[in-house]
């Protein structure tokens, strides 16, 4: 999978307070049945933002002109369930390019990071900062692994993998990289059968 | 320095180790895939011009979006045209690619979870992966085994390696006796509800103590299987004489099985082997658990009252779930019954749910499915007569499949219908927009079907005589 490097994002944020927001919330398992990546943005938290006959409602995701809001703020524990890839298809479909919270399941992040969706974990008090100012304009700086709040908001550090972070920066793909580890692989399989 | 299981397994699957810089490359076994999350990594492959590397370490199976009723026809009608498109991808992409499938034509085809140990293709001391979450399963062999993402699927389809960090290890402790009437998924439900769903995050889980010594496999699986609701990746129980007994004669199993044996054995953690974090529980402390909120850690003994609300999320699962702090769970009006998941479906949790519900009555509006794991439980099922037990008593028995676990293949509840169900996820919509699930085990699902509302299943223990006796 190829994306465009990120060295850093400033944008506003779109806030979904919940916690414990699950894979099933952001694409439910009815349309998993696709063989492609492509358009599921459509679809992203489909069952918040359409009625049952499938009109759009007034959820804040259907309002918001989605590329204008890069960033999105989940609730405590975001990302838990499934190891669906769509998940994180279908929030970079939709245009976020990172998402901010307190706790992050690991498949998710594991996931979102191979797909150019930066996972930012952060501190629970600029977590709350964010839960509280909706849709201000933040600033995730990859190469100084920080956000920085406006309105006196603060700065803040965030960790993230070493390793993910240069393929992000530097729009690697890993299976290019585990290519390059061809002899090292073969060399396992012969001692080990 | 002594090790933990995890410990051994892992170092036995380093290709290139870890670094600050880089993770480690691991090298993976077994890759199980099924037709949801293959399709996309298998067009990453033909688009670079890759081959699969490994194709017999690799096994194929179709489950996730499979209809589980056959038509007067003998057709098996699909929900959507789109899931019938992406199971013959499937079955294009690893005939292409000379995967062993187990497709409709063969005797192993069924839950991805459940048919790898059926196979003996899970095996102690194995790295195991599949685009599924519930990989974790797997562990109940001693393996270490977690899902992956479709990104990750490509790799191993590739190289058959993953680049991944060593997690921590966290060593959860049962011991003493599990009282009459508490089964594995209870054991599980109570151990996340005390963790919570973020408890295992970052950990390889451990099981330990008397209670998983003394359980059996099929009670191990559903254990491990749900170690990715406390969010860890992957759960394990050192392999023992009752794994060597579960393996021995299936079909990849060992030909020198007591040098194989002997090996395993030897992968259990070492005395003293220092654990990251350790958690203890009292077996005679669990009771039967059915979750009341939206997620597997709002879990709580059957017969206690609803603990309140600990902040807005709760509060809008017990919305939700239309149920109130500080009143009874038991009594809630039931509307389906779901028997059946890489969690609950094989030949124990089908056994205990026949045994509730032999002689009695599904009642009236209560719809009731059993579905079993595999083609083999299907057959040895349908050989001890439950079939029959669940069909006179008004429950559907269908063919192997996920179904309404995951709810993609058109088996679902209605908008605002109480589901009791043997699965893994409550999540809101899991199984079907709008509807209210409640994961609990075979036996309390059974005895839901048969009272009609939420119901303490030790009431029914004293009907219960093993059906198979009955027969
Ligand atoms: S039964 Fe449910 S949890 Fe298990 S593999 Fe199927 S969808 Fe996943």
């Amino acid at each position: 999978m190829s994306f465009d490097p990120i060295k850093n994002i400033t944008s506003k944020t779109l806030v979904l307070p919940a916690a414990n927001i699950d894979t099933d919330q952001i694409i439910p398992a009815r349309f998993l049945t696709v063989t492609t990546r492509d358009g599921l943005g459509k679809h992203a938290f489909n069952d918040w933002r359409y009625d049952d006959d499938g009109t759009p409602n007034d959820h804040l995701l259907n309002q918001v002109n989605s590329p204008d809001y890069q960033i999105l703020v989940g609730g405590h524990n975001f990302g838990c369930g499934s190891s669906r890839e769509h998940a994180p298809w279908a929030l970079t479909d939709y245009g976020f390019r990172a998402v901010i919270s307190s706790e992050i399941a690991d498949i998710f992040k594991g996931n979102s990071l191979k797909n150019g969706l930066l996972p930012v974990v952060i501190e629970k008090s600029a977590h709350q900062w964010l839960l509280d100012h909706p849709g201000e304009e933040v600033t995730i700086d990859l190469e100084k692994c920080e956000v920085r709040l406006p309105k006196n908001g603060g700065t803040y550090s965030f960790e993230i993998d070493a390793f993910s972070r240069h393929c992000l920066m530097e729009g690697v793909d890993e299976m290019g990289y585990l290519g390059t580890q061809n002899d090292a692989i073969a060399e396992f399989e012969t001692n080990h059968g | 320095m002594p090790k933990t299981l995890f410990d051994k397994v892992w170092e036995r699957h380093v290709v290139v180790p870890e670094t600050a810089e880089h993770p480690a490359t691991l090298y993976i076994d077994l890759h199980l895939i099924h037709e949801v999350t293959s399709p996309q990594a298998f067009t990453v492959l033909k688009e670079r011009g890759l081959k699969v590397r490994r194709p017999d370490r690799t096994l194929a199976t179709i489950d996730h979006s499979t209809p589980t009723l056959i038509d007067a026809d003998g057709n098996r009608p699909f929900v959507t045209e789109q899931a019938e498109k992406q199971v013959s991808l499937l079955l294009a992409n690893t005939a292409e690619h000379g995967i062993e499938t187990h497709g409709w034509d063969s005797d192993y085809r069924g839950i991805v979870h459940v048919m790898g140990p059926e196979l003996g293709a899970t095996r102690p001391g194995m790295t195991i992966v599949c685009g599924d979450s519930h990989t974790s399963t797997h562990g109940a062999f001693g393996a270490i085994a977690f899902g992956i993402g479709t990104t990750q699927v490509g790799h191993v389809l590739a190289n058959q390696c993953i680049l991944m960090r060593k997690p921590k290890t966290m060593a959860i402790h049962v011991d003493g006796e599990l009282s009459d009437g508490v089964t594995p998924k209870d054991v599980i439900l109570a151990i996340i509800a005390e963790i919570g769903v973020g408890g295992g995050t970052g950990y390889a889980l451990e099981y330990r103590g008397s209670v998983f010594e003394n359980m059996s496999m099929d009670g191990r699986m559903t254990v491990c299987n749900m170690s990715i609701e406390a969010g860890a990746r992957c759960g394990m129980v050192a392999p023992d004489q009752t794994t060597f007994n579960y393996l021995e004669g299936r079909k990849f199993a060992p030909t020198d099985y007591e040098a194989a044996c002997e090996d395993w054995l030897s992968l259990a953690s070492d005395d003293g082997a220092a654990y990251d974090k350790e958690v203890f529980l009292k077996a005679e402390d669990i009771r039967p658990m059915v979750t009341y909120g939206t997620h597997p850690g709002m879990a709580m003994p059957i017969d206690a009252m609803i603990p309140a609300a600990a902040d807005e999320a709760e509060e809008n699962a017990l919305d939700y779930m239309q149920v109130k702090a500080g009143t009874e769970i038991e009594g809630l009006k039931v509307d389906r019954v779901f028997i059946g998941s890489c969690t609950n479906s094989r030949m124990e949790d089908l056994r205990a749910a026949a045994r509730i519900m032999s002689g009695a009555k599904v009642v009236g509006d209560v719809i009731a499915i059993v579905v079993p794991g595999s083609e083999l439980v299907k057959k040895q099922a349908e050989a001890e007569g439950l079939h029959e037990i669940f069909e006179t008593a008004g429950a559907q028995w269908r063919e192997p499949g996920c179904s309404m676990c995951i709810a993609m293949n058109g088996d679902k509840a209605a908008p605002g219908e109480l589901v009791v169900s043997t699965s893994n996820r409550n999540f809101a919509g899991r199984q079907g927009p709008g509807a209210r699930t409640i994961l609990a085990s075979p036996e309390t699902a059974a005895a839901a079907a048969i009272a009609g509302v939420l119901t303490d299943p030790r009431v029914f223990s004293d009907a219960g005589e093993d059906p198979t006796d009955v027969l």
